[in-house]
């Protein structure tokens, strides 16, 4: 028999009893859709991870000065001025599998152009810096390296900037900026980056060369001349970050000339490592959230085994006279197993449609970021068929195991 | 030849006992033929139907149908050998709920391999042959019990079988529609198809040419008749020279 004949006859023993067809399928549909739902949702938590890591760059490393007692006081993590701009680079040019190394002087400020003005953070750092958080160019250019060494008047400027300083629509490009009174021309805008994974804006910001930064917009004394605030660190993808980062501890160590056994006096934060740990956290909750779903997908199973347990009893006498008239074994294995993956799989798609719908009113409801996947919705589909295979042969075989003669005086 | 059975043993157990169903039946039939086999509950004549259909197998003994020996086939052969070879008629119809006539025709053809045009095409072709041309669209529901039994008839035919097995077939009928199956019947087999039919209704069994009686699982006795005329019963009964079908 064609397996068209055979899905006819399911189609057909499945509408007789509507009601309880329709109630089978809803244990089907309320699996999947919350299998689908969650894997959504718990998606959606990797997906926000992922994003960040991206937003970051990838493979970043900060090493940040640390901290330093005055007169028995402890200050906070970089006040300790220890770094300089020479320590980037010999990261850069000595320690192996790094990319870049780009030093970087912060400060805070009032951006004045025109008649606008804003309170923005600002950098002062090299071209690396850009490499270093995988942050292109939106239009313009880079600073030039006699910008860089020479204290250019020049910046980039991030969208958040451009846009509160310009408004939209205007190219803020060749139009001067005075941060903290010194005027800056803007050779570039960043592209957008969003917000980074604490939530703070990233494109909020002013990017100028340190010298500048040093020499013309903070002003710092001579004592304090290349000391830099901190250094990000690219590494070459596919190195192990763990060993960059003990080649740049050594290094640093040395080049401080710190006692063995003493306390490193900078701290290297791989933060690349710390938004995967979370991302692993997060594919964690994936699992436990759809594994959580599945158990209604068994109990959509058991519903389904009942149901076609009582319809072969009911059936008795067709079953019986289907084997009279010449059905074998198999068949009515078959047509039972049909019937009840067809039960499934209806139930199944039904709960795609349902767990899809229902992922977006969570993620709408909840301000939450969903990924429905492609894998998700196979994994639904695929597990409600088995789920119709599993459940199903059972009774498929149970009635299939009949004799005909009683099959056809069952009562 | 087409049924021969020899020393047919079927035992059953039922707890310590063994009950013997059928205790060496040795008989044949010849094509062509129309035979009653009668005798109480007990008897051993639905053992001996289950046997004759290939829907049981025996303890012991031979059995040939149109020469094969299928005595020792397995389930998926004798499945093979009743969808090819026998029709069954049901005391109960045992018709498919909610399934059309034509569908409830075509069932043999399905598990045959039939292509669905035709299937459909012979499936009309035998519920035109039993009269019921006009209802192939009917429900059984929707149908009387004579033209239930009708289509379970049309069911039989509709794989050209050796043979036709009716079990009680007018034991759930009254005595008009009885008849008008008992001439249905009577047609068939002068056309040239075997039939065996199961009764403990002396009446009915008078429509047989053969009449073979059981008594403890065995038999009793097995003798020619001349079988009364149905076609002609049901014209007395309409009190009319020639009796619808």
């Amino acid at each position: 028999m064609g397996l068209a004949a055979v899905l006819r006859i399911a189609l057909k023993a499945l509408r007789v009893n509507k009601l309880r067809t329709a109630l089978t399928m809803l244990g089907m549909i309320i699996g999947v859709a919350a299998v689908i739902t969650m894997l959504a949702v718990g998606g959606g938590a990797q997906e926000r991870v992922r994003e960040q890591l991206k937003n970051l760059g990838s493979n970043l490393m900060l090493v940040l000065p640390g901290s330093t007692t005055a007169s028995g006081v402890r200050l906070g993590a970089g006040a300790a001025q220890v770094l300089s701009e020479e320590d980037a680079l010999a990261i850069a040019l000595e320690v192996q599998g790094v990319v870049v190394a780009a030093p970087t002087i912060r400060g805070t400020g009032q951006v004045v152009a025109g008649n606008a003005n804003w309170s923005t953070q600002f950098f002062g750092t090299t071209n690396d810096y850009l490499v270093a958080r995988d942050w292109p160019l939106a239009a313009g250019r880079l600073f030039e390296p006699a910008e860089v060494a020479g204290s250019g008047k020049v910046a980039l400027i991030g969208q958040t900037t451009a846009k509160q300083l310009f408004g939209e629509g205007v190219d803020p490009i060749d139009q001067v900026i005075r941060v903290r009174k010194v005027p800056l021309t803007v050779i570039g805008v960043l592209e957008r980056k969003g917000q980074n994974a604490l939530g703070q804006d990233q494109d909020d910001i002013v990017l100028m060369p340190i010298s500048t930064a040093r020499n013309r917009v903070l002003g710092q004394t001579q004592g304090r001349q290349r000391r830099i605030g901190a250094i990000s660190v690219k590494v070459a993808d596919g190195v192990d970050m763990k060993v960059v980062e003990e080649r740049i501890r050594d290094l640093l160590r040395q080049r401080l000339k710190v006692q063995p056994g003493a306390e490193d006096p900078f701290t290297i934060r791989n933060l690349t490592e710390i938004l995967q740990a979370q991302e692993a956290a997060s594919r964690v909750l994936t699992l436990l959230l759809g594994a959580v779903a599945s158990v209604s997908l068994l109990v959509g199973g058991i519903g389904i085994m009942n149901i076609m347990l009582v319809s072969v009893t009911e059936r008795t006498r067709e079953i019986g006279l289907r084997m009279a008239v010449g059905a074998r074994a198999r068949d009515i294995l078959e047509q039972f197993l049909v019937e009840a993956v067809t039960l499934s799989m209806i139930g199944g798609l039904a709960g795609i449609v349902l767990g899809v719908a229902g992922s977006y009113v969570v993620g709408a409801l909840a301000n939450w970021t969903i990924a429905i996947t492609p894998q998700s919705i196979a994994l639904a589909a695929g597990f409600s068929a088995i789920v119709g295979v599993f459940f199903g042969f059972y009774p498929a075989r149970k009635a299939s195991r009949l004799l005909p003669i009683e099959a056809l005086r069952y009562e | 030849m087409l049924i021969r059975v020899e020393d047919l043993h079927k035992n059953y157990v039922l707890g310590d006992t063994v009950v013997r169903a059928l205790d060496g039946v040795s008989l044949s039939i010849d094509a062509g033929e129309f035979v009653a086999v009668m005798g109480p509950s007990g008897s051993g004549k639905s053992t001996f139907m289950n046997m004759l259909g290939c829907l049981d197998r025996p303890t012991s003994g031979a059995y040939w149908l149109a020469g094969e020996d299928v005595a020792h086939k397995d389930a998926d052969e004798l499945a093979a050998i009743r969808n090819r070879r026998i029709g069954f008629v049901f005391q109960q119809f045992n018709l498919l709920a909610r399934t059309s006539a034509v569908e409830n025709v075509e069932l043999p053809l399905v598990y045959a391999g039939v292509a669905p045009r035709e299937r459909r095409r012979r499936a009309l072709e035998r519920l035109a042959g039993v009269g019921l041309a006009a209802r192939a669209d009917h429900l059984p529901s929707q149908l009387s019990g004579g033209q239930q039994q009708r289509v379970a008839i049309a069911r039989a035919l509709v794989n050209d079988p050796s043979l036709i097995l009716a079990d009680e077939p007018t034991g759930a009928l009254d005595s008009r529609t009885s008849v008008e199956i008992m001439a249905l019947l009577q047609q068939l087999n002068a056309a040239g198809m075997t039939i065996v039919v199961v009764t403990h209704e002396r009446d009915i069994a008078a429509y047989a040419s053969r009449l073979i009686a059981f008594r403890d699982g065995r038999v009793k006795s097995d003798a020619r008749q001349a079988a009364r005329d149905a076609a002609a019963d049901l014209a007395a009964l309409d009190a009319q020279p020639q009796a619808s079908e």
